[in-house]
């Protein structure tokens, strides 16, 4: 019994029972599978987060983001003063986290690859893009660089899912996908 | 060499049991209990708050109730409840004096106030930070103090142990080699040590940060760190109650393994691998290297949760091949049929075998792999997984263990006993759904550790679809079923240690539970037990299961934005 000690001294050399053998290896097997998974993805899948990322001051990710925002800013954000931003298809494109808000509003375009630039002012934060359910983790003083290509035109919401404070909840941005 | 006098023999295992080891058991595990029940109401609110149309707490107040939440059971409940094991498994399993109890008291005094301390930087309401308290959110210094104090306490425990075990072979209480059930408390020991460690590295510096010594503390390193103790900690308590599930095993059914070597060896990959995976936490963080999240977040491949497979085969194998030697042959599953369904620690056992199985290992595995983690980090997922880990698992195993343990070691009647045969089926099933139902929500992206989802003060919003809405009504539903069952285990258990009859000894017919093991099994040894068919149907379910949902998940990313 499990709560004395082995009645065998040298319980190493007993024999296996069968289905332990054809368990343990069916098991290994299916761990190799896993793992293989995911370099496997790297090669072949289309969502794989890349290792690009850079160490960053606040100041300059706000002053990068807000340059981006006026060079290709289209509208506002209904009546709230946010822009709405719509860079080339291509280009390198700016969001920031700060408490709390996911800054600014994105226009792209379907199907066109865009360089998303990822960091947070202040705490952490948790970029999770809705519907799709895509979410990245957004540290200050990292700026993490992602490669997005949107596949379908509609209207996404950006909630944050890292707790940031008491407003954390208010946290909310937007991305629009056009067709072209 | 202690005196004779500092024993009693327990009249109903025959045991030894050294009369200071026998009171620290008991102190730390009704310690332990209260800070079950006091994490236990903070739940509640939490649930309650989530149901939308219900919306219990006020914002602050949430947010503060996840951080006591968080940190009474997953922290305090559990350790002490697995210091009160540790004593158990060396000074009463190995029939020998505890090495220093006034040590053993000690580190109980640090423990109990560090997580007094914590608890009370808490509920100031100024360290609000959430269990995790990451980075550059501040918490005040006693909330990391009580944590180091607690961790220190605990280190104690694990040394306390260690010595007991270099008492008992050196006075040879015991022939040969540990039981397998002390072989698994001397891994969760071990990493246990590995995981205080970890604990110290990190908020150490965060502690001197909270009282502007240290300048800056980086926000990926803290994690990196932190996760080392955080993820580490579950695997103390995977060991923990892998090791309890043993102890039923033998306990209920004079169940032996089917061999040593494969679940020694099981839990000695645990030893060497499961200490990785604080990258399970990291996947989509900047600054890693795809190569070092692959191999951290599996372990090595994989070769811990081989390790957890293996039990998941050898447990249930054992109790069938117990049941078999007793004449319940028939078919596949007679042997499970003719179980005591109604004694609580055989249900609350098989119970969490099956659901830490089915709904935390299988999703741990698959939000663990490196690409799919990106279509559940930080949603409400997360935590559905890791209450069938830590509530359906852990939990439900110590207080399956409990049922037997408490009327055993007191000596006396369980209170409610009719009571008590319901509880494991409310808070088993109870808890269980709720993590089904968070899972659920969190595939629709519904975030964790979220005051709001219908985002009523925000300037923009997002309409969660109906089912989300549904399934976190659900989840309060079921939150509110299972805390019945938790409040009727504390019920049972607070009612038997104070009000409890003296147990009357024994009558000479109910033999004590090893005798009927021992009489049950003659021999041992792999070749000596009968095969174990229907264990091996139930595996296959299990692993078929397992292969569907991780290939489903594969194909819901496959069909996401493209990134790379």
């Amino acid at each position: 019994m499990a709560i004395f000690p082995p009645k065998e001294k040298v319980w190493w050399n007993e024999p296996i029972e069968r289905t332990e053998i054809l368990w343990v290896s069916i098991a290994l097997v299916w761990c190799l599978i896993m793992f293989f998974m995911m370099p496997y993805w790297h090669i072949v899948g289309d969502q794989n987060l890349t290792n690009e990322a850079y160490k960053i001051t606040a100041e300059k990710f706000a002053e990068r983001t807000e340059a981006f925002a006026e060079k290709y800013q289209v509208r506002e954000e209904g009546d709230t003063g946010i822009p709405v931003v719509k860079p080339p298809a291509g280009s390198d494109i700016y969001m920031l986290g700060r408490l709390w808000e996911w800054w600014p509003v994105l226009e792209l375009e379907k199907d066109q690859t865009y360089r998303l630039h990822l960091s947070s002012l202040d705490w952490q934060h948790g970029f999770s893009l809705l519907p799709e359910n895509i979410n990245i983790q957004v540290h200050p003083d990292y700026e993490m660089i992602v490669t997005i290509t949107p596949n379908r035109a509609g209207e996404y919401s950006i909630v944050c899912n890292e707790f940031c404070g008491i407003g954390h909840h208010t946290m909310v941005g937007k991305i629009y996908v056009v067709d072209k | 060499m202690s005196n004779t006098a500092d024993f009693r023999v327990c009249p109903d295992t025959g045991f030894k049991i050294h009369l200071p080891a026998d009171k620290l058991i008991k102190w730390n595990a009704v310690t332990a209990i209260v800070f079950l029940l006091i994490g236990g109401l903070f739940g509640i609110a939490i649930a309650l708050t989530r149901w939308p149309a219900v919306h219990l707490l006020p914002a602050d107040m949430f947010y503060l109730a996840l951080t006591a939440h968080g940190f009474n059971v997953l922290l305090v409940w559990c350790i002490f409840f697995e210091v009160a094991l540790l004593y158990f498994t060396s000074a009463v399993l190995l029939n020998v004096r505890l090495a220093t109890p006034k040590l053993a008291w000690l580190g109980y005094i640090l423990m109990l106030g560090g997580a007094i301390m914590t608890n009370i930087a808490v509920l100031r309401g100024d360290s609000s930070v959430m269990f995790t308290s990451y980075v550059p959110m501040k918490a005040a210094p006693d909330f990391y103090l009580g944590i180091i104090l607690f961790a220190v306490g605990a280190l104690l425990g694990c040394m306390v142990f260690f010595g007991t075990l270099v008492i008992a072979k050196r006075e040879k209480t015991y022939e040969g080699s540990v039981p397998l059930v002390t072989f698994g408390a001397i891994v969760a020991a071990v990493i246990a040590v590995f995981t205080i460690l970890s604990g110290a590295a990190i908020l150490l510096p965060t502690l001197l940060w909270s009282v502007d010594f240290v300048g800056h503390i980086d926000t990926v390193m803290y994690k990196v760190i932190w996760w080392a103790m955080g993820h580490s900690s579950q695997q103390v308590n995977v060991a923990a109650h892998i090791a309890v599930w043993y102890a039923l095993a033998a306990i209920l059914f004079g169940a032996k393994p089917l061999s040593e070597k494969v679940s020694r060896t099981a839990f000695l990959l645990y030893i060497l691998f499961l200490q990785l995976a604080s990258a399970h936490h990291l996947l989509v963080e900047p600054g890693l290297s795809a190569e070092y999240k692959i191999f951290n977040t599996s372990y090595a491949i994989y070769l811990a949760v081989l390790g957890s497979m293996i039990h998941g085969l050898t447990i249930p194998g054992a109790v069938e091949a117990a049941q078999r030697k007793k004449g319940f042959n028939k078919g596949l599953f007679e042997w499970l049929r003719k179980a005591p369904w109604g004694n609580p620690a055989f249900s609350g056992f098989a119970l969490s075998v099956v659901m830490f199985g089915f709904l935390g290992g299988i999703t741990g595995v698959m939000m663990g792999t490196e690409q799919l983690n990106i279509i559940i980090h930080n949603t409400i997922y997360v935590p559905g997984h890791f209450h069938a880990t830590v509530v359906t698992g852990t939990t439900l195993t110590f207080m399956a263990l409990c049922w037997w343990l408490v009327p055993v070691l007191w000596q006396k009647e369980l209170m409610f006993p009719g009571l008590a045969k319901w509880q494991p089926y409310l808070f088993g099933i109870g808890m269980g759904l709720a993590s089904i139902f968070m899972m659920g929500a969190g595939t629709l992206g519904v975030p964790r550790r979220h005051w709001d989802i219908n985002f009523a003060d925000a300037i923009m919003g997002y309409d969660f679809p109906g089912a989300a809405h549904l399934m976190m009504a659900l989840n309060g539903v079921a939150a509110v079923v299972g805390s019945i069952g938790g409040a009727i285990f504390i019920l049972c258990m607070v009612g038997t240690v104070f009000f409890g009859k003296a147990k009357v000894p024994a009558p000479a017919s109910e033999e004590p539970p090893q005798a009927e093991g021992a009489a049950a099994i003659s021999s041992h040894g792999g070749s000596g037990t009968l095969a174990v068919p229907g264990t091996f149907v139930l595996a296959m379910v299990f692993l078929i299961s397992f292969i569907l949902y991780y290939f489903v998940n594969w194909k819901y990313l496959s069909g996401v934005w493209g990134l790379s």
